[in-house]
């Protein structure tokens, strides 16, 4: 009894806080335009209906917008992983001269924000004529990602023992076959955690995709449905919602498929 | 063994392939990132606009940003929304991750969970933020009729200080799970044995928390607040979601300013002065993360 008073009350009490917005999108993608202006019980559907979703689907530029969000998550993911393993491998493997000042260096491009380097990318993309190009996207995504996976990578790359390469090396592999043979089996843990974080950031990300995509046909998930589903002050709720669930379910998946990487990877950017 | 065996014996000396594996990252952050960062502070020294140059103004467009009482609003609430919502969320983090320190069925699935407001695009969830503090619909508003806390609507984002507060509330819903996580693992490294000791000594609940717990989480509370104020100080997503920086620029900060003034409003110079005045507190924040992080 006083275990339920200490452990399930207050837990039920975070758990309603922080599913909440969750709650409220599926509750609200199932409920008829009418039910959602009156209803005697907001937390309750009465009279079902998939409208909104087909409408979505069938009246707006959403699956478009899906799969351009998917495009870029994916691309800069498998381009950021792969870049930062073999950045790390050499910052932590190779020790050449100056890799201590790369992995800091690394480090601080990681806390400079998006929001201060977004007004002058604007003017660098314009130039490259890389405005409005969807695949834009990937490169400067990578911006974010590389730093934050490249940190995580060091951070386990370090833990792994030296005496399997020493072995490999007496054996005569070079340092190439190291890193792909010998190390890359073993780092694969290391990659996943870096490949799910870069997905969830880069679905998640917004700013840079709303300033350098201008045309319906190039806009992400978050950028299409604030810049075309919100027009006016007459909100959709009904087909917003839905939107925003559909958009959410990717993210939720893959962490929820993860959850055990999140859950170290979290936890071990704040040891490291 | 043909001519090309001495080549590739030189490609891999550590030297040499060293830099070359780190080549992609460099250009990729020199180009992209390093660049802007330096190219962004020379727009806010001139006048350029979208599609000219300008020409260089010294600071004068800072002069200009500090004389507007909108910039200064904004980097106010800056300010103000960052040290509310990193109290928030260090307070609540720490008593969830308390919570899920202890041993209980349904412990997994419990932090699973609990993080899914950190794994959720931003601007989807905001958007259901959005929809729950309609001054009209409002199924917060209804609960608290219901539970006869209030007796009409609030109109929650039609003030600006009833927007401002909105804005801290949602902003702790979104980072407190990492707080939480970070916390926990912090926890979970505490050896038993100390509580054990303390207990011995007579030491009561809250005695173990000030005299042990406390003192060996600080190192992670710094790294964890100096992060995440980084981050919250130049939020952008949440804010343009709800509130656009309204009612009457009451939940400006430096990013939407900086937004409406160089993209919405075609003034580069100035929307790059109000980019970059937060980089005096990120480097003091940066410092402390440095500082945390080489001593671990």
């Amino acid at each position: 009894m006083l275990r339920l008073l200490k452990i399930y009350v207050p837990l039920a009490l975070f758990g309603v806080f922080l599913l909440l917005p969750f709650l409220w999108m599926l509750l609200t993608t199932f409920k008829s335009n009418q039910e959602l202006l009156n209803t005697p019980n907001p937390f309750w559907v009465f009279h079902g209906t998939f409208s909104h979703v087909t409408d979505l689907l069938t009246q707006t530029a959403y699956l478009q917008w899906f799969g351009n969000t998917l495009f870029v998550a994916v691309a800069s993911t498998v381009l950021s992983v792969f870049v930062s393993y073999i950045t790390a491998y050499a910052i932590i493997r190779l020790r050449f001269p100056g890799s201590e000042v790369v992995s800091t260096a690394i480090f601080l491009a990681y806390i400079v924000p998006p929001a201060i380097l977004f007004i002058p990318l604007a003017t660098i993309i314009i130039q490259l004529h890389w405005f409005d190009k969807l695949w834009a996207l990937v490169p400067i995504y990578a911006t974010f990602l590389v730093p934050f996976c490249t940190w995580l990578l060091i951070g386990f790359l370090k833990n792994i023992p030296r005496e399997l390469e020493e072995a490999a090396r007496v054996d005569g592999a070079s340092n190439i076959a190291i890193l792909w043979r010998i190390i890359f089996p073993i780092a694969v843990p290391g990659l996943i955690s870096a490949a799910i974080f870069s997905f969830t950031l880069s679905w998640n990300e917004y700013l840079y995709a709303l300033v350098f995509m201008s045309s319906s046909g190039n806009k992400t998930v978050s950028v299409g449905m604030t810049s075309e589903l919100i027009r006016g002050d007459v909100f959709q709720w009904g087909q917003l919602m839905a939107g925003a669930l559909i958009g959410v379910l990717p993210a939720i998946l893959v962490y929820f498929f993860f959850v055990e990487y999140y859950v170290a990877g979290l936890s071990g950017s704040v040891k490291e | 063994m043909t001519s090309r065996a001495p080549l590739l014996a030189r490609l891999d000396s550590p030297r040499v392939l060293g830099y070359l594996l780190i080549t992609p990252a460099a250009i990729i952050l020199l180009g992209l990132l390093a660049y802007p960062l330096l190219l962004g502070i020379w727009l806010s020294l001139t006048t350029a606009t979208i599609g000219k140059t300008g020409e260089f103004v010294g600071l004068q467009n800072y002069a200009t940003i500090f004389a507007d009482p909108i910039f200064r609003g904004a980097a106010l609430f800056s300010v103000f929304y960052t040290v509310c919502a990193e109290f928030g969320k260090l307070l609540l983090g720490l008593t969830l991750a308390l919570l899920l320190n202890q041993r209980f069925r349904g412990y997994r699935i419990s932090r699973a969970l609990m993080l899914l407001p950190w794994v959720a695009p931003t601007v989807l969830s905001a958007l259901a933020w959005l929809w729950l503090l309609d001054p009209q619909f409002s199924a917060l508003s209804w609960l608290l009729i219901r539970l006869h806390l209030i007796h009409s609507n609030i109109d929650f984002l039609g003030s600006g200080w009833g927007a401002r507060f909105s804005l801290i509330v949602v902003n702790i819903w979104r980072g407190l799970p990492y707080f939480a996580i970070g916390y926990l693992a912090g926890l979970q490294g505490i050896s038993k044995d100390l509580y054990e000791a303390a207990a011995i000594d007579g030491a009561d609940g809250w005695q173990a928390f000030r005299r042990i717990t406390w003192p060996l989480l600080l190192p992670i509370t710094t790294i964890l607040v100096a992060f995440s104020s980084i981050f919250t100080l130049t939020d952008f997503q949440l804010i343009w979601t709800i509130t656009h920086g309204g009612p009457t620029d009451a939940t400006q900060v430096f990013t939407t300013l900086a937004y409406q003034r160089a993209i919405s409003g075609g003034q580069l110079g100035e929307g790059a002065a109000i980019a970059v005045s937060p980089i005096v507190f990120m480097v003091i924040l940066a410092y402390f993360v440095v500082r945390s992080v080489r001593e671990k």
